[in-house]
């Protein structure tokens, strides 16, 4: 991987070891309960049976039932209650079993654990990292499977992660735990076991191959606000993020041509001097996620590269995403911006 | 519906909405409140279970009785200073409204809430906790700040927005935050503090500290989600905790009834839950004192959470923006039932010997020129309105730890405007 590993004396000399996305994650809460005294993890099912996606398995009985325990379903008591034990002084990880549980805590996020720095004037602060699967390609049906990740974006005061691969899923939860701000980090549930291409019809690859499989057993950290150019090229810039990007690499190859795909890997903040750096070499911008259209990030990241880029560019800016509709569920590849939606965007805009 | 359907002979349904008894212009006769004797009500032993004492979230704890002596098993039998003590914090409470309401009729802030009818309830309270409890208030327990000594100037300050407003003019007034007096930022956002309170006492039990969190809100929003929330929480892991339900009957324009008074007691949402749950007389100082000396004992030695419904009346409108005079009769206030607190306590001190009228009237005097200086003293650090008193660019300060390039751009294109614009804004 590209970026440098920040690690501490001490730590510098543990291995790495093949993970799935899910260990990764295991493994980030693992590391950080240990090292901080301060970290607790909470939410529904994640104590003793470690997680409905086994995301906390073994940690309850390593770090006790006082740091790892099951919560009420209540999201919003979730989220109320670790803002008050951020302000106690803990850093506390709370889960939202899926993406599509956390509009009742929206409340407590966007008002107050958002807020509450500015609010105080730096008095108390809500360091808490919200973790939560998200988006579809596992028949979940439209309350399994949504990518909400534009509410918080929208939101002043909230970080949004997301990553792509193990080892920066690792990385990335670490840096977000140590954040003292409030941070939002999806994870992109369809590729917690492989790195799924778009293609559904095909057997499905795992992570024992790839190399962001290849995780460091100890502590490490990737840089919230840092884009992965995982795919550098001359043809064109896609700004993608979560499973998309594996799909994008996946159409690109298929395709011949030759893009630039960033993995914007955080969405706030936004690295924006990579994004610019990509589209003034290229000249062309497409961007992909999963997420419904209007009003999706996808918008925001169109707007700033018209406003940064636009004597650059050579083409319009294509935005492939998924349609406006709830997720559905028997139908969801068609709804699903697979390889057909993005191919047929990357033609159009390298015909321009 | 058709003759023919199977429910035809049923009377149809009827939806009920609510109505208060008095509107303006009607005649007001409390009559119908029940106000049960000053101790008649039992006090149970702080380790007894819940569910053992669930008939008193029906009726109310009362310590003062009519002739201003307190009587029962709830008489906290407090030192004549003691008393003296939480009368002069009462009565410097509504001399600080009274002197900050007429600023804000004199334009000199946008805002201000009071909590006149209500003081016993915060300075009770505050009296009965450890100074280092926390205390996640709702936005009429000022009271809090001042019995633990928040210096008047500091919350003026704060309510001017002005340059010695620590909170950096960023809070609408009387949304303080005061972390040296443990007492959390305050939302706008109703009963948000609910879960965090809660939050906030698992921690410390999970540290195994000895200070617990206290919380109110108001009767209105035991509606909202959160109150529900936190009550489920706190019920599950035994916090530390403290809720009071501050049933001033008034939710701007709307009665305790569109949150359920008609059907019961706020203090009986605490039964469903397995929660201890208190009704107290919440303009008598000595009852709010007494159960939440209860409440707190329950807190430290691992008993868990209590709800108390504090029973009173909000005297003024909701705010300086609300007008009460459009939806209530105006001869509420005087005829509630259960009296004003401050009086409560003076004639029970008189009533001891500890205190006498002249006494009173020289106290009140003093508080009004110790109010008085210190708006002085705070307007010096300018009001709402007055130039900018705050460098303009802390606008942008305490969104993240670290500012984004996002946000640092917009910093800037907010000062060029400034300098463009050339408003009067100088840096004071």
């Amino acid at each position: 991987m590209s970026d440098v590993i920040e690690t501490e004396a001490g730590a510098a000399d543990t291995g790495t070891t093949r993970m799935n996305m899910i260990q990764a994650i295991n493994s980030a809460l693992d590391v950080m309960m240990a090292r901080d005294p301060n970290v607790i993890v909470m939410g529904e099912d994640v104590g003793y049976f470690g997680g409905v996606f086994r995301a906390t398995a073994g940690l309850q009985k390593k770090h006790g039932k006082t740091r790892v325990f099951d919560t009420p379903i209540t999201e919003c008591g979730i989220i109320g209650v670790a803002v008050g034990m951020g302000a106690y002084g803990l850093r506390p990880v709370p889960e939202i079993q899926f993406a599509d549980y956390i509009y009742p805590a929206l409340d407590q996020l966007v008002s107050e654990a958002a807020r509450l720095r500015y609010r105080s004037a730096g008095e108390f602060i809500a360091p808490m990292t919200i973790r939560s699967p998200y988006g579809g390609g596992i028949f979940g049906g439209q309350t399994h499977s949504q990518s909400p990740e534009g509410i918080f974006t929208h939101v002043s005061g909230v970080k949004t992660v997301i990553p792509a691969t193990p080892y920066d899923a690792k990385g990335l939860l670490i840096a977000a735990i140590e954040d003292n701000d409030p941070t939002i980090f999806f994870e992109p549930k369809r590729i917690y076991n492989g790195p799924f291409n778009g293609h559904w019809d095909r057997p499905a690859e795992n992570w024992s191959k790839h190399p962001g499989g290849e995780v460091p057993e100890g502590y490490y950290k990737v840089p919230l606000g840092k884009a992965n150019v995982v795919r550098a090229g001359e043809a064109l810039t896609i700004l993608c993020y979560g499973t998309m990007v594996h799909v994008c690499l996946k159409v690109v190859e298929e395709a011949g041509v030759d893009a630039e795909i960033l993995d914007l890997r955080t969405l706030v903040p936004l690295d924006i001097e990579a994004i610019e750096e990509s589209v003034k070499k290229t000249g062309r911008c497409m961007i992909v996620h999963e997420a419904t259209r209007t009003s999706g990030f996808g918008a925001e990241l169109s707007a700033l590269v018209q406003e940064r880029c636009f004597y650059h560019l050579e083409a319009p800016i294509e935005r492939v995403t998924g349609f406006d509709t709830p997720y559905p569920h028997s139908l969801e590849w068609a709804y699903f911006p697979g390889p057909v939606r993005i191919g047929q965007a990357l033609k159009k805009i390298m015909k321009d | 519906m058709a003759s023919d359907h199977p429910r035809a002979n049923l009377k149809p349904l009827s939806l009920h909405v609510p109505e208060p008894k008095f509107r303006p212009g009607d005649t007001v006769d409390f009559g119908e409140v029940d106000v049960p004797p000053a101790g008649s009500v039992r006090r149970p032993d702080t380790a007894d279970k819940a569910q053992d004492f669930a008939d008193l979230a029906y009726t109310m704890v009362r310590v003062l009785d009519e002739d201003n002596r307190a009587v029962g098993p709830w008489d906290p039998k407090l030192s004549p200073d003691a008393l003296r003590r939480m009368l002069r914090n009462m009565a410097l409470v509504r001399a600080f409204d009274e002197r900050m309401f007429r600023a804000q009729r004199q334009g000199k802030t946008s805002f201000y809430m009071k909590s006149l009818g209500e003081e016993a309830v915060s300075i009770g309270a505050a009296a009965a906790l450890a100074d280092d409890d926390m205390c996640f208030p709702s936005y009429r327990q000022q009271g809090i700040l001042i019995s633990r000594g928040c210096p008047l100037v500091d919350m003026m300050n704060q309510i001017y927005s002005n340059n010695g407003d620590k909170l950096q003019g960023k809070q609408l007034p009387i949304m303080y935050s005061e972390r040296r007096f443990s007492f959390f930022s305050i939302s706008g956002n109703l009963t948000t503090q609910y879960p965090q309170a809660v939050g906030w006492a698992m921690a410390s039990a999970s540290r195994g500290d000895t200070r617990i969190a206290s919380t109110w809100c108001g009767e209105g929003s035991t509606a909202e989600g959160d109150f529900h929330s936190a009550l489920t929480f706190a019920t599950v892991y035994r916090a530390p905790v403290i809720f009071n339900v501050v049933n001033n009957q008034w939710a701007i324009s709307s009665f305790s009834g569109f949150a359920g008074a008609e059907a019961t007691t706020f203090a009986a949402r605490a039964i469903g839950y397995g929660i201890a749950g208190l009704r107290v007389d919440g303009n008598d100082a000595l009852a709010v004192y007494a159960a939440m000396s209860w409440a707190a004992e329950r807190a430290r030695t691992n008993q868990g959470p209590t709800l108390i419904e504090h029973f009173t009346y909000r005297a003024e409108g909701h705010s300086t923006s609300d007008d009460p005079t459009q939806y209530r009769s105006a001869g509420e206030p005087t005829a509630w039932p259960l009296g004003d607190p401050v009086t409560r306590l003076k004639d029970h001190l008189i009533a001891l010997g500890e205190w006498d009228e002249e006494r009173h009237v020289a106290q009140d005097k003093e508080l009004a020129e110790m109010v008085r200086d210190a708006q002085k003293e705070a307007e010096k650090n300018g009001i709402l309105g007055h130039g900018l008193h705050q460098p303009l660019d802390t606008l942008f300060d305490g969104v993240f730890e670290e500012m984004p390039w996002h946000l640092r751009e917009q910093q800037q294109q907010m000062m060029s405007e400034e300098e463009a614009s050339g408003r009067p804004w100088a840096r004071k």
